[in-house]
This record gives C-alpha cells, sequence and structure tokens, in this order.
C-alpha cells in the first residue's frame, strides 16, 4: 500500500485506525446503554413495559386537550391532567406550580412514580417546546387558515409556511 | 518554493508554506483587520437586530430572543473543537508546526464559547422549561465538550517540554471528537428535554425568515470573531516564541 510506504502515511492510517476503533467502541456502548440515555418514557413505552411500582421516572408526552383540571388544596395548587403520546395516555397529578409554557397541546414531562392505580404522581413538571418560532402574527394566521389545528399540537411543516422572502408589513 | 505538484499524503508539503513563522505573521496582519471589522459590525447589527426589530415568538415571548446568543455560541462551541480536532491531525500526523500553537490557542477561545452555550441556555430553560439544568443528552454532552476544553487547556501546558503537551494535547483533542456527532444527533437519538434542530441542511428552518435573518447574521458575525480572536492569539504566540528565542540567544552571548 502507498499509504503505509511513508512515516507521514503510517501515521495517518494509525490515526484513522484509532478513531475508528473509538467510534466503533463508543456507537456500541451508546447502543448498549440506550435505554438509560433516554430523559423520559412516553405513556405508550409505559404501556408496553410497565416500570416496577415506586421507581421514580420521567414521563414525557403532550397534555391532552381538554384534561385539565387545576385545584387547590390547603392553600396550594394543585393540577390534574392527562399525558398522551398518541398511543397510549396517563392520568398525572401534580402539586406546584407549573411552568409558564405549561397549557393544553404542550409537550411536558414530568418525575415522578406510577401509582398502583395506574396514575402518575408528579414532583416536577417541566415544560417542552419544539423548535418552531414565528411570530404571534404568523401563529394566528395560520390557525385561522386552518393550516394548523390547535388540537394537534405540532405546528405544521415549516416549509408550507415559511418562506425566504421578508414578510410584508402589517400582514 | 517548488512548483512541482505535491504527491498524497505528502500533500501536506504544500500546507507546510504557510508554517513559515514570518509568512504567517505577514499574511495574517493583513486577513486580521478584514476578519475583526466585519465581526465586529456583524455582531453588534445582528444581536441589535434580533434584540430589538425581530419579532417576539408566538408562544415563548421576547424570551425566545437569547436564542441569536445561544445558538451562535452553540455552533462555535462544536465547530470551534472541530478546528481544534484539525490542528490535531495536522500536528499528529503532518507535524505542523504552526497547528500545535493553533490548538493551544484555539482550547480557550473554544471553552469561552462552550461557557457561554451552557450559561446562556441554563438562563433560557429556567422562565421556558421551568428547570436552570436537566441531565439530557444534549445538556449532557454538551458539558463533556466543555470538559474536553478544559482538559486540553490543561494538558497541553501539563509539561516542562512544550513538545510533550503539544502530543498529548492532540490525541485529547481527537480522541473527543466522537463527542461531535453525540451532540449534535442526541436531540434526535434519544428523548431529550431540548428541541430538535431548528436548522437543518434538508428542510426548510422551522423558523420564521423575520427571526432567521438575525440569528444567520449572529451567527456568521460570532464565527468571524472567533476566527479573528483565534488569529491574534496566534500572532502573539507566534511573536511570543520569537522573543524568547533572540532573549535566549542573547543570553548565551551569541
Amino acid at each position: 500500500m502507498s499509504l503505509l510506504r511513508t512515516r507521514k502515511g503510517r501515521r495517518l492510517a494509525v490515526v484513522l485506525l484509532g478513531l475508528l476503533g473509538l467510534g466503533s467502541a463508543t456507537g456500541l456502548a451508546l447502543m448498549a446503554f440506550n435505554d438509560t440515555l433516554v430523559f423520559f418514557v412516553t405513556p405508550g413505552d409505559m404501556a408496553e413495559s410497565p416500570p416496577p411500582a415506586g421507581r421514580t421516572l420521567r414521563l414525557g408526552g403532550l397534555v391532552e386537550n381538554g384534561s385539565v383540571l387545576r385545584d387547590r388544596r390547603d392553600g396550594k395548587p394543585v393540577a390534574k391532567f392527562r399525558v398522551t403520546d398518541g398511543r397510549a395516555a396517563v392520568d398525572v397529578e401534580f402539586a406546584g406550580i407549573l411552568p409558564d409554557l405549561f397549557r393544553e397541546g404542550q409537550g411536558v414531562v414530568s418525575l415522578g412514580t406510577l401509582r398502583p392505580d395506574g396514575s402518575f404522581l408528579a414532583s416536577e413538571v417541566l415544560a417542552k417546546h419544539d423548535e418552531t418560532y414565528m411570530p404571534k402574527e404568523v401563529a394566528e394566521a395560520l390557525k385561522k387558515s386552518g393550516q394548523w389545528k390547535p388540537e394537534t399540537g405540532q405546528a405544521p411543516p415549516a416549509g408550507t409556511w415559511n418562506t425566504l422572502a421578508p414578510r410584508k408589513g402589517g400582514d | 518554493m517548488s512548483t512541482s505538484p505535491a504527491i498524497s499524503p505528502a500533500s501536506g508539503r504544500s500546507l507546510h508554506r504557510f508554517a513559515n513563522p514570518g509568512r504567517f505573521l505577514r499574511l495574517s496582519a493583513r486577513v486580521l483587520p478584514f476578519l475583526a471589522v466585519p465581526a465586529l459590525l456583524l455582531t453588534l447589527g445582528g444581536l441589535a437586530w434580533g434584540l430589538f426589530v425581530a419579532p417576539a415568538d408566538y408562544q415563548q415571548g421576547d424570551a425566545m430572543r437569547i436564542i441569536y446568543i445561544h445558538v451562535p455560541a452553540a455552533w462555535l462551541a462544536s465547530g470551534g473543537y472541530l478546528g481544534l480536532a484539525i490542528c490535531a491531525l495536522l500536528s499528529l500526523v503532518w507535524r505542523h508546526p504552526l497547528a500545535d500553537l493553533a490548538a493551544v490557542e484555539i482550547g480557550p477561545v473554544g471553552a469561552a464559547f462552550t461557557a457561554l452555550c451552557l450559561a446562556t441556555g441554563s438562563l433560557w430553560g429556567k422562565p421556558m422549561w421551568g428547570a436552570w439544568w436537566v441531565w439530557d443528552a444534549r445538556l449532557t454532552s454538551v458539558l463533556v465538550l466543555f470538559f474536553l476544553y478544559l482538559g486540553h487547556i490543561a494538558l497541553v501546558r501539563a509539561f516542562d517540554e512544550p513538545e510533550r503537551g503539544y502530543r498529548a494535547g492532540a490525541i485529547l483533542a481527537l480522541v473527543g471528537v466522537v463527542n461531535l456527532p453525540i451532540i449534535k444527533f442526541s436531540v434526535d437519538w434519544w428523548n431529550t428535554l431540548h428541541q430538535p434542530s431548528t436548522l437543518t441542511v434538508t428542510g426548510a428552518p422551522s423558523m420564521h425568515v423575520d427571526m432567521l435573518w438575525p440569528l444567520l447574521t449572529c451567527i456568521l458575525g460570532f464565527s468571524l470573531g472567533f476566527a479573528a480572536v483565534v488569529t491574534a492569539r496566534l500572532r502573539a504566540a507566534v511573536m511570543e516564541r520569537r522573543i524568547r528565542g533572540l532573549l535566549l540567544a542573547q543570553a548565551q552571548g551569541i
């Protein structure tokens, strides 16, 4: 091989071989730890393989529309809502202050334990937002034109509303 | 200068044209203003555009404006590390003398941008997610990147003989490269609290153009700024080495 004839070539080969080995080792390790690298499980995952009772875990999904009940208990706000991933849904109860972004259709991640009755008692609720950014007027126009159905939560694909021409003033 | 075509893998020879410190100092003196001035103008203009002119986000309001610092910083945290790794490769394989100095100078700048990325991300996370920090795959892998930078900074300065430090640092920099795809794809491979990428190579950006242009301006401005700071530091390092050589020669009475 001509690559190995010079010192530089040999050094390059050693570096590339080392990177290849390191890369495959890392890839295999990450694949082996796949289950523990996820930040949360979805209701669908939980239905497939129920976690042991009393184990603390994070549950992630969208807040189901029309499922939020806000209440007060001993002067503390208590919220009950259902978290869904489209495959399954879990009732969640949380005592405390919800993040500002919390609302129906929004992604949330709750830390807590699964109770024997199948509901989830959360000790912490975090809001998850998507990678879509747009001005309020554009969001309202999309909802008004029916392109974006608020029930589905997700914004329509960017290609359908984003253009590379600057927006005209006042539309 | 020979004009004969370089043969691979000795093609590194052409790179050595820039290894001459005198040539580098002359060339970089001419290039530096063309990096620094646009960097300053684009960064200030892009930030003003993003913070005061661009519309607020429909769901996050004004809090989303931190993206104009967070995303450029995150891009340079990874991009800077890629530069560090390329220097490491040039150093290990082609023994390029300027690559060693460049790696030493990129380290602290990249670490500063990574720290900025982590700090702005934390400031963004608290009002939007409800947490300063979570151990999800994206945040953790960027923290690992920060530690890789710190490790490199410490390692290249840990030896009495600089050459040994350069060698050890280059190996560390190359080993750390495996972290870059992990950072990039962490949001796609695993469930994370961090949202997936807004800007992708293949699809339309899921960000309105009125926000996209100031963001791209900031990214370009930050990148030129990064290049300008590294070039200026590298010039200082080359001159410092020259002066040390001169002083040493003087002390030896030559």
